[in-house]
C-alpha cells in the first residue's frame, strides 16, 4: 500500500493536533492564500449573478455556466481555504476527499436513478390513463 | 407561555408508563440522594461529569447503553407479552400504547443501546491500540458524549410527559405527517435523535481524525489492530452517512413545524422520497453497527486462540469493501415501493454482493481458531455464538436480497427475526465479548466467570428460542407489529417466542448480579499486571486500569502485533526492557462545555417539542455562549511530572516482570 508507506516517516508528534506555531514569514504566506483564495471566491460569486442577468451569453447556455462557476467555486474553496495539494503529506485528506466525492455520487445519483423509476411506475392512475390515449 | 405543554401531557389514564416513570423517578431520587449525602457529588463532577478523558467517556457510554439496554428490553418483554395474550382478544395494551412501544423500542436499542455501545468500546480501546494518549479532540468527545445522553433523555421524557412516536422506529411519512400524527410523538423522536445525531456526527469526525492523524511512532496503518481498521471504516460511515439522516429529519421537521411540502401527499410533496433517503442513511448505519463488532471478533478470537489473526489483510480488505458498498445496496430496504425490474435487479445483485466480504471474514476467523489452542472464556464463547447466529441471519439475509422473495415476506415477521438474528447475534453479542474482553482493562479485576458463561447460555437459548419461531409464523403469513389476530396456528409459535423472552431475561438478570458480585470479589478477581488474557495488541501494555496519560512513554511500534512483539523479546530476557526516560507529560484539561451543552440541548430539545419559543432562544443562547466560552479558554492543558509517571510505570513494571521471569517461554 502506499499510503502506509509514505505514512512511515510522518512521525507522530506528542502535540495537540492545530497546536504548530508559524513563524511570521509562514503566517503572512498563509494570509496571502486566504485572501487570494477570497479573492477568487468572490469573483466566482459576482460573475453567476452577473450571468443570470447578461444578454451578453447564450441563454440556453446559462444553467450550464452555473454550473461550471459552482464547480470551480468548489474547486477554489478545496485549495484555497481547506488546503488540499497533491504533495504526499496530504495523501489522507485526498483520498477523503475522493471518498466523500464517491458517497456523494453513489448517493445523488442512485436517488436520481431510483426515483425516475419509481415516479413512472407508482404514477397516479389518471395519469397513466392519461399517457395511454 | 407554555406552548402546547399543560396538565393534559400527563397520562393519567394510562397506568404502566406512570407507574413506570414513578418507579424510575424513585430509583434516581434514590441515587441522587445517596450520592449527594456520601458527599460524591464533587468526585463525580471532577473526575467523570466533566471528564474528557476516552476511557471514562467510554465508559459512561457503555453505561448509558447498558440502562437504555434495561428500557428497550422492558418494551421488548411488553410487546411478546402482548403478542402471547392478544388471540382473539385485545390483549392488555390498548393499540395507541402497543404502537408507542414499538417505536420506542426500534429507536432506543439503534440509536441509544446498539451506537452508545459501540462507540463507547471504540472511545475506550482505539486510543489505546493506537498507542496514544486520548482521542484527537477530547473536549469534543465529551460533547459527544452528553449530546448522545440528551437525546436519550429526551426519549425517556416522552413516557410521562406527553406520548412517543406511534410511527415504528423509521417515521415513514405520511403518517408521520404533522395530518396524521399532531401529537408530539414524532416530534420527541424527531429533535431527540437530531441532538444525538450531532454527538455521533462529532464522533465519527473525532476518529477518523484520530485514526489517520494521532498514532504511536512506527504504528503504520497496516500495522494497527483489526479494531482499529474497523473504527476507521465506521466513522468514515458517520461520516459520509449522519449528514443524510439530519437532512431528511430536518425536512421532516420543516414539513411538521413550517407547513413545507417535501414529503407530504399533496402540494408535491413525494413520500417516496423519504424511504429513498432514510434508508441511504439506514443501510450504512447497519455496518456502522456491524463493524467494530467485526473488529471485536478479530481481536478476541486472535488472542483466545493464541494465534495471530489469520489473512490480516484480506480482512483490512473486506472491512474497507464493505465500507463502500454498503452505499450501494439501501433500495433493498423498498423493493417493493414500486421502482421495477431493473432497479431491483441490480440492487438485489448489490446486496448480494456484499455478503461477499463478510464471507471472508467468517473463513479468517474460522481459519485463526483452527490449528489454534481455544482458551473458552466468556468473550470468545460470544464470538463463537456470533459467527454461528450471524451466518444464520445473513442467510435470512441473502434470501430477503431477492426480489421476489422480498415481495412475498417484506413487512412480515421474517423480516423482523432477520434483523434481531443480525443485530442481536451480530452487534449485541459482539458489545457484550468486547465488554467482557476490556472490562478488566476498564477497572483492573475480572468479570466472574460461571455467571458470566450462564449468562451466555441464557442469552443463546433464548435468542433462539425467541426468534426461531418468528421465521416459521413470518412465513406462514404474519405481519410485523400486530397489536392482535385471530390466526390459531400463529398462537403456540408466539409463547414460544414469549418464553425465548423470559429466558433472555434471566440472562440479563445473571449479567447484573454478575456485575455486583464482580465488584464485591474484585480483590480475587483483580489484575495485577495489565495482561490478563496474554494480549496481542498495544491496550495491554498498559496496568489495569490505565493511567490516564494511557503510556509512560508512547510505545515504540516495531511490527505487527506490537505488544505481542515486546513481550516475546521481554521473556527472552526474562524481564521488561530497559527503564525507559520518563519525562513531563500534557494532558488536556476537564471541561464542563460538553455538560454544559448539553444542559441547553436538552431545554431547547424539550422547548422545541412542545413550542416552548422564548425557551428555545434563551438555550440557543446558552448553548452558544458556551461554546465561545470555550474558544477563549487560556489553558488548555495540565502537566503530570515525570516522577508521577516513573512511579505509576515503575509498579507496573514490577508486577509484569514478575510474570516474565515465571514464564520464560511463551504460553
Amino acid at each position: 500500500m502506499s499510503h502506509a508507506e509514505q505514512d512511515e516517516d510522518s512521525h507522530y508528534v506528542d502535540t495537540a493536533p492545530g497546536d504548530e506555531s508559524l513563524d511570521g514569514y509562514e503566517a503572512a504566506e498563509e494570509i496571502r492564500t486566504y485572501l487570494i483564495g477570497l479573492g477568487l471566491a468572490t469573483l466566482l460569486t459576482l460573475v453567476s449573478f452577473f450571468i443570470t442577468r447578461t444578454a451578453l451569453v447564450w441563454e440556453p447556455s446559462i444553467p450550464v455556466a452555473l454550473a461550471v462557476l459552482a464547480i470551480a467555486q468548489m474547486g477554489v474553496h478545496l485549495v484555497f481555504f481547506l488546503h488540499i495539494t497533491t504533495g504526499p503529506d496530504n495523501v489522507n485528506n485526498v483520498l477523503a476527499l475522493a471518498f466523500g466525492v464517491l458517497i456523494v455520487l453513489l448517493v445523488i445519483v442512485g436517488s436520481l436513478w431510483i426515483m425516475a423509476h419509481m415516479n413512472h411506475n407508482m404514477m397516479p392512475i389518471d395519469q397513466i390513463m392519461q399517457m395511454q390515449s | 407561555m407554555l406552548g402546547k405543554l399543560s396538565w393534559a401531557a400527563i397520562p393519567l389514564d394510562q397506568p404502566i408508563p406512570l407507574f413506570t416513570a414513578a418507579l424510575v423517578g424513585v430509583v434516581i431520587v434514590g441515587v441522587l440522594a445517596w450520592v449527594t449525602l456520601k458527599g460524591w457529588l464533587p468526585y463525580l463532577w471532577r473526575e467523570w461529569i466533566t471528564s474528557v478523558d476516552h476511557k471514562l467517556i467510554g465508559i459512561m457510554y457503555i453505561l448509558l447503553a447498558m440502562v437504555m439496554l434495561l428500557r428497550g428490553f422492558a418494551d421488548a418483554i411488553m410487546m411478546r407479552s402482548q403478542q402471547a395474550l392478544a388471540f382473539r382478544s385485545e390483549g392488555y395494551l390498548p393499540p395507541e400504547h402497543y404502537d408507542q412501544i414499538f417505536s420506542a423500542h426500534g429507536t432506543l436499542m439503534i440509536f441509544f443501546v446498539a451506537m452508545p455501545f459501540v462507540i463507547g468500546l471504540m472511545n475506550f480501546v482505539m486510543p489505546l491500540q493506537l498507542g496514544v494518549r486520548d482521542v484527537a479532540f477530547p473536549t469534543l468527545n465529551s460533547v459527544s458524549f452528553w449530546l448522545t445522553a440528551t437525546g436519550a433523555l429526551l426519549v425517556n421524557i416522552s413516557l410521562v410527559v406527553g406520548e412517543f412516536a406511534r410511527t415504528g422506529w423509521l417515521p415513514y411519512p405520511p403518517l408521520s405527517e404533522i395530518a396524521y400524527s399532531p401529537g408530539v410523538g414524532v416530534d420527541y423522536y424527531l429533535w431527540s435523535l437530531q441532538i444525538s445525531g450531532v454527538g455521533t456526527l462529532l464522533t465519527g469526525v473525532n476518529f477518523v481524525t484520530t485514526v489517520l492523524k494521532i498514532r504511536a511512532p512506527g504504528m503504520t496503518l497496516m500495522r494497527m489492530p483489526m479494531f482499529c481498521w474497523t473504527t476507521l471504516a465506521s466513522n468514515l460511515l458517520i461520516v459520509a452517512a449522519f449528514p443524510i439522516l439530519t437532512a431528511t429529519l430536518a425536512m421532516l421537521l420543516l414539513d411538521r413545524y413550517v407547513g413545507f411540502h417535501f414529503f407530504t401527499n399533496e402540494a408535491g410533496g413525494n413520500v417516496m422520497m423519504f424511504m429513498n433517503l432514510i434508508w441511504a442513511w439506514g443501510h450504512p448505519e447497519v455496518y456502522i453497527l456491524i463493524l467494530p463488532a467485526f473488529g471485536i471478533f478479530s481481536e478476541v478470537i486472535s488472542t483466545f486462540s493464541r494465534k495471530p489473526l489469520f489473512g490480516y489483510r484480506s480482512m483490512v480488505m473486506a472491512t474497507m469493501a464493505i465500507c463502500v458498498l454498503s452505499f450501494t445496496v439501501w433500495l433493498h430496504h423498498f423493493f417493493t415501493m414500486g421502482a421495477g425490474a431493473d432497479v431491483n435487479a441490480i440492487f438485489g445483485i448489490a446486496s448480494m454482493i456484499i455478503a461477499v466480504p463478510t464471507g471472508v471474514k467468517v473463513f479468517n476467523w474460522l481459519f485463526t481458531m483452527y490449528g489454534g489452542r481455544v482458551v473458552y472464556s466468556q468473550p470468545i464463547l460470544w464470538s463463537i455464538a456470533f459467527m454461528v447466529t450471524f451466518v444464520i441471519g445473513g442467510m435470512t439475509g441473502v434470501l430477503l436480497a431477492v426480489p421476489p422473495v422480498d415481495f412475498v415476506l417484506h413487512n412480515s415477521l421474517f423480516l423482523v427475526a432477520h434483523f434481531h438474528n443480525v443485530i442481536i447475534g451480530g452487534v449485541l453479542f459482539g458489545a457484550f465479548a468486547g465488554y467482557t474482553y476490556w472490562f478488566p482493562k476498564a477497572f483492573g479485576f475480572r468479570l466472574h466467570e460461571g455467571l458470566g458463561k450462564a449468562s451466555f447460555w441464557c442469552w443463546i437459548v433464548g435468542f433462539y428460542v425467541a426468534f426461531m419461531p418468528l421465521y416459521v409464523v413470518g412465513l406462514m403469513g404474519m405481519t410485523r407489529r400486530m397489536q392482535h389476530y385471530d390466526v390459531p396456528e400463529w398462537r403456540p409459535w408466539l409463547l414460544i417466542a414469549a418464553g425465548g423472552a423470559a429466558i433472555i431475561l434471566v440472562g440479563i438478570i445473571l449479567q447484573i448480579a454478575q456485575l455486583a458480585i464482580s465488584i464485591r470479589r474484585r480483590k480475587e478477581l483483580r489484575d495485577e499486571t495489565g495482561d490478563p488474557w496474554n494480549g496481542r495488541s498495544l491496550e495491554w501494555a498498559t496496568p489495569s486500569p490505565p493511567p490516564s496519560f494511557n503510556f509512560a512513554v508512547l510505545p515504540s511500534v516495531e511490527g505487527d502485533e506490537a505488544y505481542w512483539g515486546m513481550k516475546q523479546r521481554a521473556r527472552q530476557q526474562a524481564m521488561p526492557g530497559e527503564e525507559p526516560p520518563y519525562a513531563d507529560i500534557e494532558m488536556p484539561r476537564n471541561s464542563p462545555t460538553g455538560f454544559i451543552c448539553a444542559f441547553f440541548a436538552t431545554f431547547m430539545g424539550f422547548a422545541l417539542i412542545w413550542h416552548i419559543w422564548w425557551i428555545v432562544v434563551l438555550a440557543a443562547v446558552g448553548a452558544f455562549a458556551t461554546f465561545v466560552v470555550f474558544a477563549w479558554r487560556d489553558e488548555v492543558e495540565y502537566v503530570i511530572p515525570a516522577d508521577v509517571v516513573a512511579r505509576i510505570d515503575r509498579a507496573n513494571r514490577t508486577a509484569r516482570g514478575e510474570t516474565f521471569a515465571l514464564s520464560g517461554t511463551p504460553s
